[in-house]
């Protein structure tokens, strides 16, 4: 059953929600800058007297730090603790009496939340960034329609791989450990800490099978210029691919969670 | 036409069961023992559109799972159900456009914005047309006075305030049946009357067929005519609240405080041809159960007032808990 105008609204009741806690607001911007600035300090440490390293110049690794960074802030939710929350404490069972999906509602609302932050957020944070840091933004206009789009599907990617964790509450009694190792892998193996080539020649053809790529290194690789022409819409393909794959262990998990949803104190 | 039907409804559920001690917990780990927990044990019952019915029972007789079901949260391990000529796990979707739901002790609300985002919200999800929810809501703001509240955050409405916005909310999109799964919890005497008031005015109105759960007997009085009563998974009465009462309800108790100090014995004595109960509170205040079929009321205060100043009495409603576990506990229900 679609039914649009409801999605549209939960995506903007979010934002209403994201307005109504400021503080939370101001305190993630700090948090950030500082990320950015202590990523960018550590790098310029390393690289020393190096111009380049692994194939990456000193420019592009600040641009890649930067745009890194605030490409979380759109992309990073915490769609899995609210769902484990809300199995956990049996409120999922309000959701399932509305003629919506549970899934995509939650979806929509990690959107609402993303798209608060990349309006109000990462687009002033990068225009402050490139102020403070030798950034360099891409020249050619269109990189920038190709980045948004995969940032899009870095959202999608990174809020099914939530959706399936999350979900698990429904099979363990507490995945707590889960989520924050899942937390923790996605910014390592998404190469937000550490780019991919960084990484041993083993772990990184193991990462390039993974999905987490999809989430950082691949739309930021593009943006800094070391992707470009056909293989741009190769990393898109990619990037699709998994957002299709994901689709598969999540309607899985899903039609099994649904089978067994019990409500806990029913 | 029924609004509800059941046919042979049972649910179980796997409770884990933890081992005892450190040795335990680690053999949990690697071989998880579970039991099996019959929470609904074949029921079937019938409900006809337009009825207000009662469901009623101790905690944990099932009442919540058998809502869940007739909702399409749970599916049923086996039996059939039809609500609204549909089979709610199974379409559900569909089926919960013409149902609304109150839980009494979650909140369906958008708990950190306006109220009104929510009802705008809701009005999407169900397709309102845009001058119908606003009738509709005008007649609902209006008949429970919600005015100044529907722009304040769910999160600093009283109880009172919230239960009325989310009956609210259950009632936007007009469904054709309502569940309250205990509306009244929890609420003061001014608002739990408010609110059945209002329950009765939307079920005269729109002919709306409501089951509710509660455990207060004054809810079931004021509401239903019908009353399906549960316990340990079965249904162990079906029928009217009248002749429940008139079955069930066969005493009063009455509770007494004294001037001076009273022992139950002489009390006893006093009223022994009358077969009534005593039970001392303390020095002054007793407890006195009456069976109304042997005795009547002004017999026994008249014989107790001989015996000392009575300086406060009250009488004591019996309550759905009592009513239910008399049942039970004469084991009557089991062929109902």
């Amino acid at each position: 059953m679609f039914s649009l105008p409801a999605y549209l609204e939960m995506v903007r009741m979010k934002f209403l929600m994201m307005l109504a806690y400021r503080v939370n607001y101001y305190s993630g911007i700090l948090v950030y800058a500082i990320n950015i600035g202590a990523y960018y300090f550590l790098w310029q440490a390393i690289y020393g007297d190096n111009q380049t390293m692994q194939g990456f110049t000193v420019a592009q690794m600040t641009t890649y730090i930067a745009v890194g960074w605030m490409a979380r802030a759109f992309y990073f939710n915490n769609l899995d603790r609210e769902i484990a929350n809300e199995i956990r404490d049996g409120s999922v069972a309000i959701q399932m009496i509305r003629p919506y999906s549970y899934l995509m509602s939650k979806m929509m609302q990690g959107f609402g939340e993303g798209l608060f932050r990349i309006l109000l957020f990462s687009t002033p944070g990068m225009v402050l960034v490139s102020l403070l840091l030798p950034v360099d933004l891409p020249t050619d206009w269109r990189v920038w329609p190709v980045f948004l789009l995969m940032l899009a599907f870095s959202f999608l990617i990174n809020s099914q791989i939530n959706i399936l964790v999350g979900l698990f509450a429904f099979f363990v009694e507490n995945n707590a450990g889960m989520m924050s190792m899942k937390r923790i892998l996605v910014d390592l193996c998404s190469g937000l800490i550490v780019p991919l080539t960084f990484f041993p020649t083993w772990a990184s053809s193991v990462l390039e099978w993974l999905p987490f790529q999809a989430i950082t290194y691949l739309p930021a690789s593009v943006f800094v210029g070391r992707v470009t022409g056909s293989a741009v819409w190769e990393v898109l393909l990619l990037q699709f691919v998994w957002f299709v794959v994901l689709l598969i262990p999540i309607w899985l998990v899903w039609q099994r969670a649904r089978r067994r949803l019990f409500v806990q104190g029913g | 036409m029924d609004a509800i039907r059941v046919h042979r409804l049972r649910k179980e559920f796997q409770v884990q069961q933890n081992r005892e001690g450190l040795g335990g917990a680690l053999r949990d780990l690697f071989d998880r023992r579970y039991n099996q927990v019959v929470a609904v044990d074949d029921i079937s019952f019938a409900i006809p559109q337009g009825e207000i019915c009662g469901y009623i029972g101790e905690n944990g007789a099932g009442k919540s799972t058998t809502i869940k079901m007739l909702t399409g949260i749970l599916v049923p391990t086996s039996g059939e159900i039809t609500v609204n000529g549909h089979v709610p796990h199974k379409e559900r979707e569909q089926f919960v456009r013409e149902i609304g739901v109150v839980f009494g002790q979650r909140s369906q609300l958008w708990w950190d914005i306006g109220v009104i985002e929510s009802f705008r919200l809701l009005r999407k999800v169900y397709r309102v047309p845009e001058q119908a929810f606003n009738e509709r809501l005008n007649e609902l703001v209006e008949r429970l006075q919600l005015g100044d509240l529907l722009t304040r955050p769910v999160r600093k409405l009283s109880l009172g305030q919230r239960m009325r916005c989310e009956l609210t909310a259950a009632l936007l999109h007009n469904p054709k049946i309502l569940f309250l799964d205990e509306p009244t919890i929890g609420l003061d005497i001014l608002v739990k009357s408010e609110i059945r008031d209002f329950l009765l005015q939307i079920n005269k109105r729109y002919g709306t067929t409501i089951l509710l759960t509660t455990h207060d007997l004054q809810d079931i009085e004021a509401l239903c005519s019908r009353v399906v009563m549960l316990d340990d998974g079965r249904i162990i009465y079906d029928g009217g609240l009248d002749e429940l009462k008139r079955d069930w309800g066969k005493g009063k108790e009455l509770l007494i405080q004294f001037g001076q100090p009273c022992s139950p014995e002489r009390l006893r004595a006093l009223t022994a041809d009358l077969s009534v109960t005593w039970e001392a509170v303390n020095e002054f205040t007793l407890k006195a159960w009456i069976p109304l079929e042997q005795a009547n009321l002004t017999e026994v205060l008249g014989r107790v007032m001989t015996l000392a100043e009575i300086r406060d009495l009250r009488v004591l409603e019996p309550n759905t808990d009592d009513i239910v576990k008399e049942i039970y506990q004469t084991g009557a229900g089991k062929h109902v």
